[in-house]
């Protein structure tokens, strides 16, 4: 579904991404990990069009993305998430999950303010309680933002994602910021969200998540592809062991 | 159930048939339609500035070029005075468009400054094109006048104002729970989010900025024919910082912080005997302290007291 | 010929005050990310303060130095009172706080001042010199050399003292400033107190020219803040440069085309810029980090 070609980043004299290329398959869940400093958000970077690689492709089911503004991808099916949350304070929880469905519903001003779109808004409401409901934080239905946790928001933050109905999921370092149990749940709910079909690609640091939810996982070092295949063939990997833990002298 | 009126809307109704009975005599009578039309403008400045999140202080531009289009057009076009403010509307809606367009791409205080710039190049021109506009002198505006019947009498522009400042509330309110309204919202809480969900954020900035144009446009024809008269000041600096001073005081995104900002705004620099001076001192200090230890403005920081009380 | 001599040294002149106050701008844009919309104000303030005091015989030296101090402490005060109580409100609210501030400086004024327009003396003579087939006031070359002085004063400030590299500092990344025990808060505030400095320093010198009354404040602001965005927020060489040309071309216009609209010159101008150039002629590029 999802291809990435020969991507390349640079920041003035330093090379951040270099001539990395994976595939993501339809359905799977694709991690991309690697120890700090490694490229791996510049990489996530690059793919959601925040930056413009100095050279390579992304391609999403054979159309060229590379660079696209967040609002094309959003067209084209494409939802993602924050590392450090992206969440609408001035707005309900509830209101912040009707957001996600934007495509999927007519948003114009003058319909609005004749109030024409009454039942449209009804219905949505009722999508996002569901949706709520789906990745854990239903009892939050009627709160406002400020009042929740960042464990919660970070939730909430999927369900808006999710209420876009998109064909690919970018997860922006989903456990980062969470606790033990936070974790737990979140690597359910993503598992979860893979089982319903959604392809799921994630940036994350959190070992144990990784291991146990990716079909296949991508490993970075130093802003290059250090080695690719699925979860026991990677750990078993010479180099990246090395690579997290340093060669022993 | 759900009601298919919404209750507050019931209230406000209530609100405006009962209050000519509590009004006196003629002079809070004549506040209180000062009151309610601008308040029409103040609604939909809300729009851009509590909804949208953009800062204009030029918007007395608008009011001042509804006022002066719909007087122009009635005078020196012989149009009736309804079809005068609807053309007007029109007109502002596609200058807003035109203004808009480019200079929404700019943020924060650049949007800011550009807005700025609108209002003092439309005061300009009303102080400076003499043959059309009368100048600093002014000019006077025609009664209006609907199908024979003429709005003469307090009572009867009571009922008018009355009237459209209630269609306002009902427009801004249906907009705030309606999905473009919340795009709206969204796109002043986080505007990475609200590009990431698929909202053409440019788009809507500028629709936003149309919609509190057609409102200030109305509010100022109306406000010219109410007035019979008027002259550049309409358009000053002042005016837009009043107006803007209003939206955030009352509540920003509240549709009924914006009439309580109109509200309490008119009301007491009439108390204080309108000294100008005194006037400017006011309304800093109120625009400064609000922002600094209420910058939710009054109606949503009480809403968010009630909320955490229950 | 002539004529266009004259208008130069027209532009030069208000071009030079609107280059301090767009310093003045960037300063403070630059230590906390504020657009003070007070900063006309300040050049309100100074020259209002000395044209007043001047008037209670006081002598000239003695009323510009009061001026200045009581504009010097105005900028203190708002950062104190206005700006840091606000903590890490977003840009909006700064924004209106500011605007809010002068507003209030502006009443104030005119209920202790009063709402007249006042001339100063210039500070040398009134006869006109002969420059290149124009005719020059000799007030003229003091603003040029102030303000020239106050613009190598502050470039020297930047780049040779260590409270001038702090603030640089602070202005880069006021995080990490702080993290390496940098005071920002006293940053800021030194910051306010420079640019009331500058712009009282602007308004005295130039109102014996302009004449000075309580709301002249908003046309030096925008025009400041125009030139310091037409050269890049941010960048002192921009402001400088700025400043300049709007002054130019404003003179320019007043002189070939309409004197009328010639105050609508810097809101067209900017309205062009931000379109063509968003970052101004040596504005800095920055990528957003998510």
């Amino acid at each position: 579904m999802l291809a990435v070609q020969s991507l390349t980043r640079s920041f003035g004299g330093v090379t951040a991404v270099s001539d990395v290329s994976f595939e993501v398959q339809k359905g799977h869940v694709h991690a991309v990990i690697g120890p700090n400093g490694a490229g791996k958000t510049t990489l996530f970077n690059l793919i959601t069009g925040v930056y413009v690689p100095s050279s390579g492709k992304v391609l999403l089911d054979g159309q060229d993305i590379t660079g696209s503004s967040p609002d094309r991808l959003a067209r084209m099916g494409v939802s993602r998430t924050f590392q450090n949350l992206q969440v609408c304070m001035n707005m309900s929880a509830l209101e912040n999950v009707m957001l996600g469905a934007h495509l999927h519903v007519h948003s114009g001003l003058l319909t609005g303010m004749l109030g024409l779109s009454r039942r449209a808004d009804a219905r949505l409401q009722e999508e996002a309680a569901a949706l709520m409901a789906r990745v854990g934080v239903g009892e939050y239905r009627d709160a406002h933002a400020t009042q929740l946790s960042f464990g919660v928001l970070k939730r909430l933050e999927i369900a808006r994602a999710l209420a876009a109905k998109p064909k690919l999921l970018l997860l922006d370092e989903p456990a980062a910021g969470l606790n033990d149990s936070e974790t737990h749940a979140m690597t359910a709910l993503i598992r979860q969200i893979a089982a319903d079909g959604v392809t799921v690609l994630l940036v994350e640091h959190d070992m144990k998540m990784v291991m146990s939810i990716s079909d296949h996982i991508v490993v970075l070092d130093q802003g290059r592809k250090l080695a690719e295949g699925n979860a026991a063939s990677v750990s078993a990997n010479p180099d990246v062991i090395t690579a997290y833990l340093g060669s022993e002298e | 159930m759900k009601l298919p009126v919404r209750p507050s809307l019931l209230v406000a109704a209530a609100i405006l048939l009962v209050l000519p009975l509590a009004l006196p005599n003629n002079y809070t009578m004549d506040i209180a339609i000062r009151v309610a039309l601008v308040a029409v403008a103040v609604i939909g400045l809300n729009v851009l500035m509590g909804f949208a999140g953009q800062i204009s202080i030029g918007h007395a531009g608008f009011l001042a070029t509804g006022a002066y289009g719909s007087a122009i057009v009635a005078t020196r076009l012989g149009w009736p005075p309804l079809l005068s403010l609807v053309a007007v509307a029109l007109t502002c809606a596609a200058l807003a468009w035109l203004v808009a367009k480019p200079i929404l791409r700019l943020k924060g205080h650049s949007l800011t400054m550009a807005t700025l710039g609108f209002g003092v190049i439309v005061n300009m021109v009303l102080i400076n094109e003499v043959q059309l506009s009368g100048g600093p002198d002014g000019m006077v505006v025609p009664p209006l006048a609907v199908a024979g019947f003429s709005f003469g009498k307090l009572g009867h522009w009571y009922a008018l104002a009355a009237v459209v400042l209630w269609c306002a509330i009902w427009l801004s309110l249906n907009l705030y729970d309606s999905p473009g309204g919340r795009a709206l919202r969204g796109l002043h809480g986080s505007e990475v989010a609200a590009r990431v969900v698929g909202i053409d954020v440019a788009s809507f900035k500028v629709r936003a900025f149309v919609v509190s144009a057609v409102l200030a446009s109305v509010s100022g024809s109306l406000t010219g024919h109410y007035l019979g008269f008027i002259s550049p000041s309409m358009s000053a600096f002042t005016h837009s910082v009043e107006l803007a001073t209003m939206v955030v005081l009352g509540g920003m995104a509240s549709t009924f912080g914006a009439v309580l900002g109109a509200a309490l705004l008119t009301v007491l620099p009439q108390l204080l005997g309108g000294l100008h001076g005194y006037e400017a001192i006011l309304f800093g200090l109120i625009l400064m302290l609000t922002m600094i230890y209420l910058p939710r403005g009054i109606v949503p920081t009480l809403a968010l007291r009630l909320r955490r009380a229950r | 010929m002539t004529d266009l001599a004259q208008f130069l040294f027209a532009g030069l002149t208000t071009g030079a005050i609107y280059a301090l106050a767009a310093l003045g701008f960037t300063l403070i844009y630059n230590a906390s990310g504020v657009i003070n919309f007070a900063q006309g104000d300040f050049l309100m303030l100074a020259g209002m303060v000395t044209a007043v005091l001047l008037k209670q015989q006081v002598p000239y030296t003695g009323a510009i130095t009061i001026g200045i101090a009581v504009t010097v402490l105005a900028g203190l005060l708002l950062y104190r009172l206005a700006i840091k109580p606000a903590g890490n409100a977003d840009v909006v609210s700064l924004i209106i706080i500011t605007i809010g501030a002068s507003i209030f400086l502006q009443g104030v004024v005119q209920v202790v001042l009063g709402k007249n327009q006042h001339v100063l003396p210039p500070f040398t003579s009134d006869t006109p010199v002969e420059l290149l087939g124009a005719r020059v006031l000799p007030q003229a070359f003091w603003v040029l050399g102030t303000g020239a002085l106050l613009v190598a004063a502050v470039a020297a400030f930047f780049k040779y003292t260590l409270v001038g590299k702090a603030t640089l500092a602070v202005a880069a990344n006021k995080l990490a400033a702080g993290a390496v025990g940098i005071p920002t808060g006293r940053i800021l505030q030194l910051s306010f107190g420079l640019s009331a400095l500058l712009g009282a320093v602007a308004g005295i010198v130039s109102a014996p020219i302009t004449t000075t009354v309580s709301d002249i404040g908003l046309m030096f602001g925008m025009k400041g803040f125009v030139a310091a965005t037409l050269g890049g927020l941010g960048s002192g060489l921009g402001a400088v440069i700025g400043g300049l040309l709007v002054g130019l071309l404003e003179a320019l216009v007043a002189g070939y085309v309409s004197s009328a609209y010639k105050d609508a010159v810097p809101f067209v101008l900017i309205i062009i810029i931000l379109l063509v150039l968003p970052g101004g002629l040596f504005g800095r590029k920055s990528t957003e980090r998510v």
